[in-house]
């Protein structure tokens, strides 16, 4: 590890350019937006981490005796929302990505910077509605509020939710149309499309997404809250509705919000992977364009959630064989960062176990895809374990691992400290480690036959959920981990060089952490990103 | 090219729209509320819905097209706007195909 040479005045930087609260929560600056967004996403994580918890405590056995039916559907609900819109939708975009897309472009700045805190005070008044609706007594319809259970039935706080992801859309929306302009308009010269780092390609085809997808989602919601609270009809077939509408407006949104998910954490993956290697990836416009695919296959699949519901048969089969098309950009992806390792002297780094735990992970997640979107095997392990361990391996195992890796290979950069080498090694194989303990048992108990969000099971369920229980306990002292030393850093770690890993790519030109106007002058770009043997020719030289 | 792509140069430049436009439009949007109310009162049969919907259309562009600048806008934010009407028409049409050809599956006493 390099050492900054000490001196006697601490140089100016974005943290230390201003102080006092209001600084924060007055700024502009995307970096400190980026630290703003990256303590309450956390403080969500732990939220929705603690109902995780309390729901494998109560599936270690198999009467229920931790809590009642009523609880434990409060618990999986709030454990669902907190997670998919509080903590995964907003966790790298708007933390890594405020971060680092106008670093990596040489921009100063995000395009609208005011625009951009509003978006966090946006996300935090979401926040406070479903933080609110929770202390109530929380609610109890799944994260995915199907109707009409949530629009007739439904005796908990269903409306304050469904306004606080109402107003949390707005956020995400605002973040994606922030990234578009920026991308498209505040380039450095020179920085042309196709020499854009991986990352920010990435971040673009999630920003279509969410401009794309989002409002469909808010509206949906209002449309809910409207039928609940004034019972219009929109989806109650009494009314003149059609409860199956409602899934279909539901998932237009929701499955792409996967890909808002999982996107981001691909860059990561992207930029650890060409960075240990010291190679370009494999593939550049591949893997760039696999991005944009990925973005707009992904919005013509979402009848996959509909199969054993009314949704004609016909429909189903159109988007069960759509569903299949989403696997060619994706093992493009998969394909292609394991070529870039293939024979390059690989560094086993923390980001990088996190990075190499991704392609695993996400590999077994997308596999496991192409079951539930045929639509004979559907119909036996839909709302089965089978389907839950689907998805933690994409949203957990994919999106987590790319938002652990993205943290701990920009930590220097973010902060300008180094953390602890020993421990977050240890911490990414324990937090792989508990990952599978948990959610592999998952499959065989969804493949026989134990349905999801019940919290009564036949006993001969239990070896495996006592597996599950046990792993979560793993994987959460893994999660601990990097809380502990990370904020150990920010005291006592080590002073980070600007560039510690020896990384092509603006953002490692500057200093770490970077001053507020990001670079001293504009930087002109005059070759392709991931340039890292032209960089070995030039240190032999 | 990133530096200065030609769509960026013509973007900046704010075109200035007389207030009589504004006006205009703001009337039409009037009208059309008040075609919308008074059609409402008739009955139409299947058509009701048609004529609803091209109406709400005409005023939906109207406003996107006047009020948003969308008409003395690049031709990339042109591109935007339409990608955003083309992703709400494939939400249409794929949820109209399950509504289309539920019947085609004859459910046996049905």
């Amino acid at each position: 590890m390099i050492t900054a040479t000490p001196t006697q005045h601490e140089p100016k930087n974005y943290i230390n350019s201003d102080y006092g609260i209001k600084s924060w929560l007055l700024t502009q600056d995307h970096k400190r937006i980026a630290i703003l967004y990256l303590i309450v996403v956390t403080a969500f994580f732990f939220l929705g981490g603690l109902f995780a918890v309390l729901i494998r405590i109560e599936l270690a056995t198999p009467a229920g005796d931790l809590v009642d039916s009523n609880v434990y559907n409060k618990l999986f609900t709030m454990h669902g929302i907190i997670m998919v819109f509080f903590f995964l939708i907003p966790s790298i975009p708007a933390i890594l990505g405020n971060f680092l897309i106008p670093l990596m472009i040489g921009a100063k700045d995000l395009a609208f910077p005011k625009i951009n805190l509003l978006s966090w005070y946006i996300y935090v008044a979401g926040g406070v509605f479903t933080l609110y609706a929770l202390m109530r007594g929380g609610v109890d319809t799944g994260w995915t509020f199907y109707t009409p259970f949530s629009t007739s039935y439904s005796n908990s706080y269903v409306i304050a939710t469904g306004l606080g992801i109402f107003i949390n859309g707005f956020s995400a929306i605002l973040t994606g149309l922030n990234f578009i302009v920026t991308i498209h308009r505040m380039r450095a010269p020179g920085m042309t499309w196709f020499r854009l780092p991986l990352f920010v390609w990435a971040h673009y085809a999630t920003s279509m997404i969410q401009v794309l997808g989002t409002p469909v989602i808010a509206v949906t919601l209002l449309l809910l809250i409207l039928e609940r609270g004034l019972h219009i009809g929109i989806f109650d077939p009494a009314l003149g509705g059609d409860p199956v509408l409602y899934q279909h407006l539901f998932w237009f949104y929701s499955h792409p919000a996967v890909y808002i998910m999982i996107l981001p954490a691909m860059g990561v993956v992207s930029e650890i992977i060409s960075c240990f290697c010291k190679k370009a990836p494999f593939g550049y416009s591949f893997i760039a364009f696999s991005s944009i695919a990925i973005a707009v296959f992904g919005f013509l699949v979402w009848g996959h959630h509909l199969f054993v519901s009314s949704q004609s048969v016909y429909a189903g089969m159109v988007f069960s064989m759509l569903s299949y098309l989403v696997a060619i950009p994706s093992a493009i992806k998969v394909f292609n960062w394991t070529s870039t390792m293939y024979k390059a002297s690989v560094e086993m780094s923390t980001p990088m176990l996190y990075a190499i735990g991704f392609i695993g992970l996400f590999t077994i997640g997308g596999l496991t895809g192409l079951f539930v979107a045929a639509l004979g095997i559907d119909v036996h392990v839909t709302d089965t374990y089978f389907v839950v361990a689907h998805f933690h391996y994409i949203m957990v195992g994919g999106a987590i691992m790319g938002f652990l890796g993205g943290i701990h290979f920009w930590w220097p950069k973010i902060t300008g400290r180094m953390y602890a080498d020993t421990w977050s090694k240890l911490s990414a194989i324990i937090i792989f480690v508990g990952f599978n303990l948990t959610f592999f048992p998952q499959f065989i108990l969804g493949y026989l036959g134990m349905p999801r969000r019940y919290h009564v099971y036949p006993p001969e369920f239990q070896v495996f959920n006592v597996l599950s229980s046990a792993g979560a306990s793993i994987l959460g002292f893994g999660y601990l981990l990097p809380f502990c030393y990370l904020l150990y850093s920010l005291k006592f770690g080590p002073k980070a060089p600007a560039n510690p890993w020896g990384a092509v790519g603006l953002e490692w030109q500057t200093s770490s952490p970077p001053i507020s106007e990001n670079f001293e002058v504009t930087p002109v770009v005059t070759q392709d990103a991931y340039q890292y043997s032209t960089r070995e020719e030039v240190k032999v030289g | 090219m990133a530096n200065h792509p030609p769509e960026t140069e013509h973007s900046t430049t704010h075109h200035i729209v007389p207030t009589r436009v504004y006006y205009g439009v703001f009337a039409a949007l009037l009208v059309l509320t008040g075609v919308t109310t008074w059609i409402a009162y008739i009955d139409l049969g299947r058509f009701n819905i048609y004529v609803a919907l091209t109406i709400a259309v005409i005023k939906a562009s109207l406003v996107m097209l006047f009020f948003m600048h969308v008409r003395y806008s690049s031709k990339l934010t042109k591109v935007i706007v339409a990608s955003g009407v083309f992703w709400l028409m494939i939400m249409f049409l794929m949820t109209m195909s399950d509504l289309a050809t539920r019947g085609w599956m004859r459910v046996p006493g049905r």
